[in-house]
């Protein structure tokens, strides 16, 4: 956002980033072989649902769009707490390209129909040997990746969080700002 | 509740003001641009300290977010999708519903809500005027209005300077009819400046309710939680009943429409005003793509 227009307040809603998603597979193999974790097979999609029914045109056919897809990925919609809605996509947990294309044409219907500014993060779920779990969750208007590991009902692994940064830092942007590793307790799949 | 800032604002450009009519006309004029440096000084150091002064008036105390993890989880969210710095949380144990932002940046704001209005508003709601708060600050309007209240301290100044400059020749620039002329100009301008901020501050309300609501794509919790706040606010009068009732009788509707002495000086649009512009922005976001 550009000074001028903040200053006469004309800021606008802050377009998303899609294209980092398609870094994730060379990252989910570089977890797996270095750390253990390997994907749930699931993964989800998280943004604010403009009121009205644009936008329920909009997500429904994005559920459409998937499920006339080949691999036919399992889709689920729910509401979280904080009033965005999570859209889950399960499909294999081998093939972790054909998640993030999924994934990816959810982004792509919803910006097309003029609500990629409502996009606010994607999660990729990992679990490891002692069912340990990670997400993997993408901050869309940063364009950038933070691990998230609960370990309990409000606590999270820091350590394992920032080991597993520092495993990625080559392989996905990450996240510098620890202030902006959101807490996504109540997020699907993990 | 950054309107109290601007009103003090506004109280302390008429007292420059004063300050410097009364140094020209007691024979130090000399000084007059020292104090109007002086305070165009002080109206940089309110806009410095402003995060802890508008905490400290508003008895407001910084909040973690272990104490209050709602909150907390709502501004994070917010703050990641409007893609700008988290500021500092403050909750004030009031009961007046009331939310506001201070602070000199973005990367020094702070955000503060009173306990009544966590009592009154959906979490919905409450998100709703987070997010016309974080405009403010991603607005920087503690800035703007600082600097634009600045303005009223510098033509005064530069009344002063063209009193000087034009008056040199004139063996009576000291006479009574010039003191009257120049204090009617001063007091003139200053009243511009105060209608024009107002009018500016007006905007920049209308310009935060516009971004929060995108920012949410939610206009009717902003509209909602606008009505529960300002009606909890009109409920308590502000003038003597005896006194509006007698004319107000007569009406069947405010006699003036319009530009009225109480919209042009108010530092917030009208409700009905904000009210049009989240429905025009419900119906834009509700438009089907064609």
């Amino acid at each position: 956002m550009g000074f001028w227009k903040a200053v006469t307040g004309r800021s606008g809603p802050v377009p998303a980033r899609l294209d980092a998603l398609f870094e994730v597979p060379s990252a989910a193999v570089i977890l797996q072989t270095e750390t253990g974790f390997t994907p749930a097979g699931t993964g989800s999609v998280c943004y604010r649902g403009a009121a009205g029914a644009a936008f329920a045109q909009a997500q429904r056919d994005i559920v459409d769009l998937l499920q006339a897809a080949p691999s036919a990925p399992e889709v689920q919609v729910s509401a979280d707490s904080f009033g965005f809605t999570w859209l889950t996509v399960a499909g294999d947990p081998g093939d972790s390209s054909g998640l993030c294309t999924d994934l990816h044409a959810v982004n792509t219907t919803l910006e097309a129909a003029g609500f990629g500014s409502g996009l606010l993060c994607t999660l990729i779920p990992f679990r490891d040997a002692s069912d340990r779990r990670l997400g993997l969750v993408y901050l869309y208007k940063q364009g950038t990746f933070y691990p998230f590991a609960p370990t309990g009902p409000q606590q999270r692994d820091n350590l394992l969080e920032i080991h597993m940064r520092d495993a990625l830092a080559q392989e996905l942007p990450m996240e510098n700002d620890l202030q902006r590793w959101l807490a996504v307790w109540d997020a699907p799949g993990l | 509740m950054t309107t109290v800032m601007f009103l003090l604002g506004g109280l302390f450009v008429a007292l420059v003001v004063a300050l410097m009519f009364a140094a020209s006309s007691s024979g130090y004029g000399g000084l007059v641009p020292i104090i109007g440096l002086a305070g165009i000084g002080v109206a940089f150091y309110q806009w410095w300290n402003s995060d802890r002064t508008a905490m400290k008036a508003m008895r407001a105390r910084e909040v973690s977010p272990e104490e209050a993890p709602e909150l907390h989880g709502m501004i994070d969210r917010l703050c990641a999708l409007a893609d700008m710095p988290k500021p500092r949380v403050g909750i004030a144990d009031l009961d007046l519903p009331n939310a506001f932002a201070t602070g000199r940046s973005p990367d020094r704001a702070v955000v503060c809500v009173t306990t009544g209005i966590m009592g009154k508003l959906t979490p919905e709601e409450l998100e709703a005027v987070l997010a016309h708060e974080l405009s403010h600050v991603a607005h920087r309007d503690v800035l703007v209005m600082t600097v634009a209240s600045s303005a009223g301290i510098v033509a005064g100044m530069l009344m002063h300077g063209a009193r000087f400059g034009a008056l040199a020749g004139r063996r009576d620039r000291n006479s009574a009819a010039f003191f009257m002329i120049t204090l009617v100009v001063s007091l003139v301008v200053y009243a511009i400046s105060f209608f024009l901020t107002r009018l500016l501050s007006r905007y920049r309300e209308l310009s935060a309710d516009r971004a929060g609501a995108y920012l949410t794509m939610k206009p009717a919790a902003l509209a909602t939680a606008l009505q529960k706040i300002t009606g909890e606010i009109s409920a308590i009068p502000q003038r003597d009943l005896r006194a509006s009732q007698a004319l107000n009788a007569f009406f069947i509707a405010p006699a003036i429409s319009g530009a009225t002495l109480k919209t042009l000086t108010s530092t917030h649009p009208s409700l009905e005003q904000r009210l049009e512009q989240l429905a025009r922005i419900q119906a834009e976001l509700g438009r089907p793509a064609s």
